[in-house]
């Protein structure tokens, strides 16, 4: 009886390392092979060397040649800056317009309310695959091609961030509004200086979500943003792949750095995102 | 969370002062009905202050274009011609029935996410069940599962290109370590489509895994201390328990992945330009070469409403499976 727990724990043991090296060993590949340069690549891709760091004694002019030689190749600057841009923009404006939209879902009535409701719970079955031509017409009409406008303004809409905000708001206790309705506060001054303030795990769930969401657009991005000064991250990465000499180290080290984000904003706030994605999944 | 709410308005209805509340009761007075009145119109201007810039916004990037590409798709719209639109009737929708490209990439998109979705769903599945159990380093674990999660779609498939690389790539290098021949992955017809598969699950699973974690945790744990009394083994406890506990959530993950696999874009796109021989085209690609490459954007809206179609039923049939399932 006991022998047999111990052959089930060492089972256990050994799927879970033999799994998690399944799932890291990309990962790992790509952080020390960014630390490499061409020839170590590949001759320590001919054993396990291939994901330890290169020693200190190999390592000719610094550990980060190839991060520097992927900066000066194209301007991958200029490409975090536009996705930041485009991605703060989107959350910004996403934040103000989805919370009020979802506060008005929440609390008041008016005439076509559950209407407008159920409109805003379909537009969320639409593929936006399958809108990108039409509307890539309507911003080429208005001009927004190669502009952050044309980036931005079309996703500050988001009928998921709205339903997030509304389920929140229809939990907020009403007292505090009633009192401050009785201190002659208006809706607008008791939506911005009481609910907001008190609503901050919401607004970081949705913050989160739409970060993540566009800092890792590709499509739009790709049709929108042609010119090169306009690129985002995710388009730019692309380079390093198709234009020769194509060079390993430079490409691991731009993955990298297009990685950096992403597991900042899971290492620290991991939890807010997580909440948001299981709330409406438990909902649903 | 929903009774937290309704014990709150139920203490803010009983906590309207009484006197204000009887007269309305009886037949209101005309001045105090008039005031009513305004006060819902009042609120109705509020309500519509605070929703208008959303619903403009929706209106005018999505649901315009959706109007425009049901339009489009029954014209022969072509971008380098736009005061040139004539009406030519279902002719896109017929020709789709006869375009060989459409049938692959149909069918390429068609096996992907039937293989994707069971075997993703699988996957993460046994992630959560070994992660859920007591053992030492979880959150190691846990974090090792979901890290390719961290990594974008496209940061991914450039990654595993050069990794299934037929003569320098890193996978063959690892099993050539084990003994097995090198395989050509993308470069061939017959394994691009699962090298392709292989990866999306990779990267996919973890996600799913942390949203069955959380399912897991919802089962009530006197349920399987139950179990125990009856002396319940641990697979019967497994089939009897944790498989019902997590069956909604189960079903929303399985609706999720079916429509993220029926998108399929990103990974031909980077990794295989659709190819060898179309093997890797999917239906979303074809559209977007449709469009953007060859400015056909009548054929593309007219694939593209079809694409819509698709997935809408994919979306109602499953939801009407998990309604039956329900009830």
């Amino acid at each position: 009886m006991k022998r047999k727990k111990q052959m089930q724990t060492v089972v256990l043991y050994t799927s879970l390392i033999l799994l998690t090296f399944i799932f890291l060993f990309p990962l790992i590949w790509m952080l020390v092979s960014s630390l490499k340069n061409e020839f170590q690549i590949f001759k320590d891709m001919k054993s396990l060397q291939a994901f330890l760091p290169p020693a200190p004694s190999e390592v000719e002019g610094g550990y980060f040649q190839n991060y520097i030689a992927a900066f000066q190749r194209v301007d991958l600057l200029r490409y975090i800056i536009n996705s930041l841009i485009y991605t703060t923009g989107i959350i910004v404006f996403g934040l103000v317009v989805n919370s009020m939209a979802g506060y008005a879902l929440a609390r008041f009535r008016f005439p076509l309310a559950g209407f407008w409701l159920g409109v805003i719970i379909a537009t969320l079955i639409i593929p936006p695959e399958s809108i990108f031509l039409p509307l890539y017409v309507l911003v080429y009409d208005l001009g927004w091609v190669n502009t952050y406008t044309g980036l931005i303004v079309p996703f500050i809409a988001n009928a998921f961030a709205m339903f997030l905000f509304r389920q929140f708001f229809l939990d907020f206790p009403k007292e505090l509004e009633e009192a401050a309705k009785i201190d002659g506060c208006s809706q607008i001054g008791i939506f911005f200086r009481i609910i907001v303030p008190l609503s901050k795990p919401v607004f970081a769930t949705v913050a989160i979500v739409l970060f993540i969401n566009h800092w890792n657009d590709f499509l739009w991005p790709l049709v929108v943003a042609s010119d090169e000064s306009m690129r985002t991250i995710q388009i730019g990465l692309q380079y390093f792949m198709n234009e020769p000499p194509i060079k390993w180290g430079q490409v691991m080290a731009a993955l990298t750095i297009a990685t950096v984000p992403m597991l900042l904003i899971f290492t620290f706030l991991q939890r807010y995102y997580v909440q948001g994605l299981t709330h409406t999944g438990s909902k649903n | 969370m929903s009774g937290n709410s309704s014990s709150a308005k139920s203490l803010t209805s009983d906590r309207t002062p009484s006197h204000t509340r009887r007269p309305l009761q009886k037949v209101p007075s005309p001045k105090k009905q008039k005031r009513r009145k305004s006060q819902a119109f009042q609120e109705a201007v509020t309500g519509y202050f605070f929703l208008a810039p959303a619903l403009i916004l929706l209106g005018v990037f999505l649901l315009y274009p959706m109007g425009a590409a049901f339009y489009y798709s029954f014209t022969d719209f072509y971008i380098l011609k736009p005061d040139d639109i004539s009406w030519i009737g279902l002719e896109n929708f017929t020709y789709i029935l006869q375009d060989a490209e459409f049938r692959q990439a149909f069918w390429n998109t068609v096996y992907f996410s039937v293989i994707v979705v069971p075997v993703q769903l699988a996957v993460a599945l046994v992630l959560a069940l070994l992660i859920n159990k007591k053992i030492r380093f979880r959150v190691f674990f846990r974090t090792a599962f979901f890290s390719p999660v961290v990594m974008s779609l496209v940061v991914v498939s450039i990654l595993w290109t050069f990794m299934y690389n037929p003569n320098e790539g890193l996978i063959n290098q690892l099993l050539g370590l084990v003994g097995i021949q090198p395989q050509p992955f993308l470069t061939s017809p017959d394994q691009a489509m699962n090298s392709i598969i292989v990866m999306s699950v990779w990267q996919g699973a973890g996600f799913q895994m942390m949203i069955f974690l959380s399912g897991l945790q919802n089962i009530p744990n006197h349920l399987y201390e139950a179990a125990d009394i009856d002396g319940a083994s641990s697979w019967q406890k497994f089939l009897h328990v944790t498989l019902p506990g997590l069956k909604n959530i189960a079903l929303f993950i399985f609706i999720t992945i079916s429509i993220a696999a029926f998108k399929l874009l990103v990974q031909p796109m980077i990794m295989t330009q659709g190819g060898p021989l179309g093997s890797t085209k999917s239906l979303v690609y074809h559209i977007y070469e449709t469009g953007f490459n060859y400015r056909d954007v009548g054929y593309a809206s007219a694939m593209a409403v079809v694409f819509t179609v698709i997935v809408l039923v994919i979306t109602i049939v499953q939801r009407v499976l998990v309604r039956e399932e329900r009830g």
